[in-house]
């Protein structure tokens, strides 16, 4: 999806200009933006409803499908919205392209494998961890 | 300006310390009782409960600056006194939600 045509025909001709996807990429952002933002309200009020916060009763509430399915929703989420917000902050400060280039390969590898880690790791409470 | 900055600094922390302490946090609660402990004592002494302050704050101010800039995307709030009112009232509101859910943790409404 495109939100209108903002280069000029020099500019087009000179592969210059808008990459005619951005408007797609900025209402995704949102998208999760929105969902972390539920999503959060969620994990913090669950913290605090909670009785306690010892590992049994933490067991306990990740195992239910109440407490995993919007806690990998979470998980999925913050990460792709972390690594939404630090790519903005390499597209501002780190000019130029091959540093650009590596830092969003670094950035992507680092969430990508911090969610795996964590969803691995739920998983195996939800799906049966020793009490 | 200041509310601007400080959003970036904020998700900064929240992604590179907020969910490195998320995974942690799961992989502890997975890992058994012995393991769960060791994050427990971590996490409760005075670093590990300034850290947890820290981020409690940075994401509250995250949250209420996001809602602002997402109220901003829809092309509303730009008038001087309503921008300005809006980038106090997140600064006040994050200090405010982390003072309460602190208190509410620390055992002050028990």
């Amino acid at each position: 999806m495109s939100i209108g045509k903002s280069s000029t025909p020099l500019g087009q001709v000179r592969g210059l200009g808008s990459a005619r996807s951005g408007g797609g990429h900025w209402l995704e952002e949102r998208l999760i933006s929105v969902a972390v933002t539920l999503l959060s309200v969620w994990f913090i009020a669950s913290l605090l409803w909670l009785p306690s916060l010892d590992q049994r009763t933490l067991i306990e509430w990740l195992r239910s499908p109440i407490g995993a399915v919007p806690m990998a929703l979470f998980v999925v989420l913050s990460f792709a919205h972390g690594l939404d917000g630090l790519k903005v902050v390499v597209d501002d400060y780190v000019h130029d392209e091959g540093n650009h280039a590596a830092a969003n390969i670094v950035l992507t590898f680092a969430a990508v494998g911090g969610a795996a880690f964590a969803l691995f790791a739920l998983a195996k409470i939800a799906f049966g961890a020793a009490a | 300006m200041l509310v601007s900055i400080l959003h970036r600094v904020t998700g900064g922390a929240l992604t590179v310390a907020g969910l490195a302490l998320l995974t942690w946090w799961l992989i502890a609660i997975a890992a058994g009782p012995e393991a769960y402990a060791r994050f427990a004592v971590v996490a409760t002494s005075p670093l590990g409960l300034i850290v947890l302050i820290g981020l409690t704050w940075a994401f509250f101010q995250h949250f209420f600056s996001g809602l602002r800039h997402l109220v901003m995307d829809v092309g509303a709030g730009f008038e001087l006194a309503t921008n300005k009112r809006m980038a106090i009232g997140t600064i006040v509101a994050a200090l405010i939600f982390t003072v309460l859910t602190w208190a509410y943790l620390l055992g002050a409404f028990a």
